[in-house]
């Protein structure tokens, strides 16, 4: 079912260049340490997939250079059309506000916010009035099947409905692109299952997820998988 | 997705991916690299949302700002609530009297003032009243005829004319002023402090004889010397005490105007034999002067203010720094939502700007209410400068952006990945 009313990709982002472009991409740091070793990877926009694999075999620098909260040593990282490398810090902020949402593993929450705040703080930096941000925080919060805890403080919810509550930060602006880094890897199975069943719908409104996993069973779930080990796409 | 109203901007980037990026997606380019700015009101919710999810901590460096700002303006305050204080004063005494005394000779021997200088005082133009008191030196007053010789009291006995106490401003304040019958007869005026050491009896024992006590003055401002006199007529003096005559302090009244004047020629006037061996002085000069010598105090006091003020800064700092240590998961989720380094930046300064605002704020109408007591206590007008509030608002500010200024760079420059690894 899908819940999420307006198809939020436009055929001009199917057409132009796929959402991500990795190009013969390596990652070192200082130390001699090579996180990733000349990675290739596209994904058009609309797809689901996993990037899977198990600890230290660079999934989460993979994470950070799609996200571009890191940049590569070598070779070239493109989202939604921008090389990573030629844009400034402002730049590339302003593309994450607009073009790229986050999960985490352990939902980073404000304590002392409510629902409602904590979400509609996730679009503080996209320049939207407070009504404005306010608003889309409650359709977000509704969207993901939180509307009657819209006042409570993170420790009043449950683990999957915090992990709702990130979601629905990170889907708030409609960014065309989802990553959701070990979005289950702090919750039980049923709630697992209910924030899955979430990103399957996200999808079907015609998001980009990317989701990030050591969990072969919720990788295989998914249409698509890049399988990783000791920084390779293997 | 692109927005109707593309923005004119010609920076270099932006016209670089208007090369690189299809014609179809130009506006769309320059509006999805635009970081938007914070609004100020979002800046100061932001700021307070840090400070709340810790009241306890801001509290207390919020106080330490408090405290220096509070002692400051109390320092200034209480200093200019007493100036306010003997300025009324001296309006109600008058800055328009000057006192002549005897200096000293060319030798270095006490010089005297001839016994008809009043009189040629009195002549001067603007000169309004001229009376005069003379030390009686050869003897001490004392309580009775009991106490030892040696135990003066640091009293001294002078002889006065009638017109004393409406020239020097004096005020009786039990009792009756000496008077043409009782100026020649054992009678005597105590001042106010000669009352106090002399027991408020009935009669002083001065010269070998008991002297009636007909009145008690209250404390003289313009001329002090005389709260530790017992004060007896002229002729009382001359006939008991055998009292040369000589002036010892003449006190005149003139024109307001003509003050400067009548000092240029008072010396000479009194003396005219001998103009240097005369002093003259003006009491309200010795009143501001003693003024001056609390500023010099107050700034002092004020010197300590700012210790405190400092030290309320450098608390300030380091609770800034320990938040950004704390924080570094929500600096981290703050870059993957899209904030650049000068908006985290931003943040912690605005965050430690309204820390030291409150702290100011708390000590400046802490200051005032300290002030307004004491100044109450002392029957002072309350008086609290604008400068020293402007200067207290002033220095939270500055001190508030400089203790946050550093914690805040450094929350800048930590990379997301690295901060959002902190859990």
């Amino acid at each position: 079912m899908n819940t999420f009313g307006a198809v939020v990709t436009t055929v001009d982002d199917a057409e132009g260049h796929p959402v991500i472009e990795l190009d013969d991409v390596s990652k070192s740091y200082p130390g001699g340490v090579a996180a990733l070793r000349s990675v290739d990877m596209v994904v058009d926009y609309g797809e689901l997939l996993a990037i899977v694999g198990p600890s230290g075999s660079g999934k989460s620098t993979m994470l950070n250079l799609i996200g571009t909260l890191d940049r590569p040593s070598t070779g070239t990282v493109r989202i939604d059309g921008y090389d990573v490398a030629s844009l400034s810090d402002r730049q590339l902020s302003a593309l994450r506000s607009r073009r790229v949402g986050f999960v985490f593993q352990h939902f980073h929450l404000a304590a002392g916010r409510d629902a409602l705040g904590n979400v509609a703080d996730g679009l503080l930096y996209s320049g939207a009035s407070k009504r404005d941000r306010e608003q889309r925080a409650e359709a977000a919060l509704v969207r993901v099947g939180l509307s009657e805890r819209l006042t409570h403080r993170p420790y009043q919810l449950s683990g999957g409905e915090r992990q709702r509550v990130a979601l629905a930060r990170a889907v708030a602006g409609d960014p065309p692109l989802l990553l959701a880094d070990e979005p289950t890897g702090n919750l039980d199975s049923v709630s697992g299952a209910g924030v899955m069943r979430l990103l399957h719908e996200l999808h079907e409104a015609g998001t980009t997820i990317l989701v990030i996993t050591h969990d072969r069973e919720i990788a295989d779930s998914l249409p698509r998988q890049v399988r990783m080990r000791d920084g390779q796409v293997v | 997705m692109s927005s109707p109203t593309a923005l004119p901007n010609s920076s270099d980037l932006v016209e670089e991916h208007r090369r690189r990026i299809p014609p179809g997606h130009r506006e769309r380019a320059e509006d999805t690299l635009r970081s938007a700015r914070l609004r100020l009101s979002d800046l100061i919710r932001l700021g307070g949302y840090g400070l709340r999810s810790r009241p306890l901590r801001a509290v207390l460096s919020a106080l330490g700002i408090a405290i220096g700002i509070a002692a400051m303006i109390s320092v200034v305050g209480i200093s200019a609530s007493s100036h306010a204080d003997l300025d009324r004063k001296l309006a109600k005494l008058g800055t328009n009297m000057l006192t002549v005394s005897p200096g000293r000779t060319m030798f270095g021997k006490q010089a005297t003032l001839p016994d008809e200088s009043v009189a040629m005082i009195k002549r001067i133009g603007p000169v309004q009243s001229a009376t005069a008191t003379g030390v009686v030196g050869t003897v001490h007053a004392y309580r009775n005829d009991r106490i030892p010789v040696a135990q003066t009291g640091g009293l001294s006995v002078v002889a006065a004319k009638l017109d004393l106490l409406t020239t020097v401003g004096a005020q009786l304040d039990q009792g009756v002023w000496l008077n043409g019958a009782t100026d020649r007869y054992p009678a005597v005026v105590l001042g106010a402090t000669a009352a106090e050491r002399l027991g408020y009896g009935p009669t002083v024992y001065i010269g070998g004889r008991s002297w009636v006590v007909v009145g008690v003055l209250r404390k003289v401002a313009l001329a002090s010397e005389l709260d530790t006199s017992v004060i007896m007529g002229w002729p009382a003096a001359t006939t008991y005490l055998a009292f040369d005559g000589h002036p010892t302090t003449v006190y005149t009244r003139s024109a307001d105007s003509q003050v400067e004047a009548v000092r240029g020629v008072l010396a000479a006037t009194a003396n005219p034999s001998a103009p240097n061996e005369v002093d003259v002085s003006r009491p309200s000069d010795v009143l501001t002067l003693r003024r001056a010598t609390n500023a010099a105090f107050t700034s002092l006091l004020l010197g300590l203010g700012s210790v405190a003020l400092l030290v309320g800064g450098i608390g300030v700092a380091n609770t800034m720094v320990i938040s950004v240590l704390e924080r570094r998961s929500e600096i981290g989720l703050r870059r993957s939502l899209g904030a650049t380094k000068g908006q985290i930046r931003t943040q912690f300064v605005a965050e430690s700007l309204l820390l030291s605002m409150i702290g100011g704020a708390a000590g400046a109408l802490l200051g005032y209410l300290v002030t307004g007591t004491y100044a109450t206590t002392q029957k002072w007008p309350t008086v609290v400068p604008w400068w020293i509030l402007a200067g207290g608002v002033g220095a939270t500010v500055l001190i508030g952006a400089i203790a946050g200024l550093y914690p805040a760079i450094r929350a800048a420059r930590l990379a997301p990945t690295e901060a959002l690894a902190a859990t």
